[in-house]
């Protein structure tokens, strides 16, 4: 079936398999694998995504439930060819190891930082509680959040 | 494999009748686990989630009406003050991304014995709300559900909303799991001190094929702990022992009953 979105912006079409997910179809489909596949059943937050300017695990969402509406994914969050200040930050600080599990915390962090600009230690915890980085980097990770939310 | 996307509930009662082997889907945090991992290939979806009819919550007299799309970020966010119990429920539920997408009618379509949107609905006296082209009805959610994963919705039907008179009593939720967030129960419980009522109120998760309410007169506080224990039907599996689900919950009660009845 045929499915017409917007993702970063730009209207796109995709041809999808009614049971395919909407991780799947970005990745495969449109060309953007910076949302991560590790978990595929929403316990990593590796493939975090915003849908309509909600986090959401792009793992759990049908393709064809995104049709009409409006995706933002990591590739979409800078700008004219800068970084976002989420994505800074993390590269400062030195939040990347492996970098699988950094796509998605940027999401959710930039996510939290727009509701949330300047969080507690426990908002932090809380936000980030469904992304998991198994370089067990979370100390840096938490001081990239926090830079960011300086920076902001 | 096909998708069936109704705009309107009448257009999903109609799709309902004529495809009851299609599987309803709204957040799809439990449908695409199933899908993602290929356990079940379903001949059709029937997706709820363009259908405002079930989004959001309504009070009609001193009822809340809760939309079968409400998800557990909104039931947080407003049901605080209303449902204090269920909104607690709702932080437990996953991490973020998953209380955003997840719903009550999906909890309750799935009606696993670890549902954490269960007890507190039961200790709050809730009630089904069921649709199909044939009209209406409302069951308990006590009868609505009927064993692990299996409830009283039949094939032509749908879950348009969960209808509860908020008894505005003190109440909570605790959980067991090993850490604070993306945990299924290991034992879970909602407890209310109804003083208008002179009741206690409490129901168990994850300790019996579905969650069950156990009541008893305020005035038998002290045995309440074991009451619920006791009530509980509780099996060991990879979670957890029955031995621990009993002892969890013994200490669940006391702890909630300090919350509320002090
Ligand atoms: C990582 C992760 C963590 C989780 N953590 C928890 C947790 O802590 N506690 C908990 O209770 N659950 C948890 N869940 C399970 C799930 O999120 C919940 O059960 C949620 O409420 C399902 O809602 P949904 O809208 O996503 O359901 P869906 O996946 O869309 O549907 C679930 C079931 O309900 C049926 N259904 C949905 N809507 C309707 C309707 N209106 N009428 C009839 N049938 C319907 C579907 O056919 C399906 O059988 C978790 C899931 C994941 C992936
Ligand atoms: S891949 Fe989606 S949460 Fe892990
Ligand atoms: S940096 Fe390797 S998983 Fe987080």
């Amino acid at each position: 079936m045929r499915i017409t979105l917007t993702v970063n912006g730009e209207e796109r079409e995709a041809d999808v398999w009614a049971g395919e997910s909407l991780l799947f179809a970005l990745r495969e489909r449109l060309g953007l694998p910076g949302s991560k596949n590790a978990c595929e059943q929403g316990e990593c937050g590796s493939c975090s995504v915003l849908l309509d300017g909600v986090l959401v695990c792009a793992c759990l969402v049908l393709a064809a439930q995104a049709e009409g509406h409006e995706v933002v994914t990591v590739e979409g969050l800078g700008s004219d060819g800068r970084l976002h200040a989420v994505q800074e930050a993390f590269v400062q600080t030195g939040a990347v190891q492996c970098g699988f599990c950094t796509p998605g915390l940027v999401v959710a962090t930039a996510d939290l930082l727009a509701r949330r600009p300047d969080p507690s230690e426990d908002e932090i915890r809380e936000a980030l509680s469904g992304n998991l980085c198994r370089c067990t980097g979370y100390a840096k990770i938490f001081d990239a959040v926090r830079l960011a939310a300086g920076a902001a | 494999m096909d998708v069936l996307t109704p705009r309107t509930l009448d257009e999903a009662l109609r799709l309902r009748s004529e495809h009851p082997d299609a599987w309803p889907i709204d957040g799809g945090t439990d449908v695409l686990v199933e899908l993602n991992f290929d356990r079940a290939r379903p001949p059709a979806l029937l997706n709820l989630s363009e259908i405002r009819e079930l989004k959001g919550w309504s009070r009609e007299n001193g009822t809340l009406r809760l939309g079968a799309g409400l998800t557990y970020t909104q039931c947080r966010q407003d049901l605080r003050d209303v449902l204090p119990a269920l909104a607690e429920a709702s932080r437990t539920v996953g991490s973020p991304q998953i209380q955003n997408r997840g719903t009550l009618g999906g909890n309750l379509g799935t009606s696993s014995p670890a549902g954490d949107s269960l007890p507190p609905l039961l200790v709050e006296g809730a009630e089904v709300e069921l649709a199909s082209v044939r009209g209406e009805r409302r069951v308990p959610l006590e009868e609505f559900l009927v064993g692990p994963k299996r409830n009283a919705m039949l094939a032509n039907e749908l879950i348009v909303a969960v209808r509860v008179s908020p008894s505005g009593a003190r109440q909570t939720f605790m959980k067991v799991g090993p850490r604070n967030a993306m945990v299924i129960a290991v034992a879970s419980l909602a407890l209310s001190a109804d003083r208008e009522r002179g009741e206690l109120r409490a129901a168990y998760g994850s300790a019996g094929p579905v969650p069950k309410l156990v009541t008893a007169p305020l005035a038998e506080r002290a045995s309440f702990a074991e009451r619920v224990a006791e009530a509980a039907q509780p099996i060991d599996d990879v979670r957890g022992t029955a031995v621990y689900r009993r002892h969890a919950l013994r200490v669940l009660t006391t702890r909630a009953l300090e919350r509320c009845a002090a």
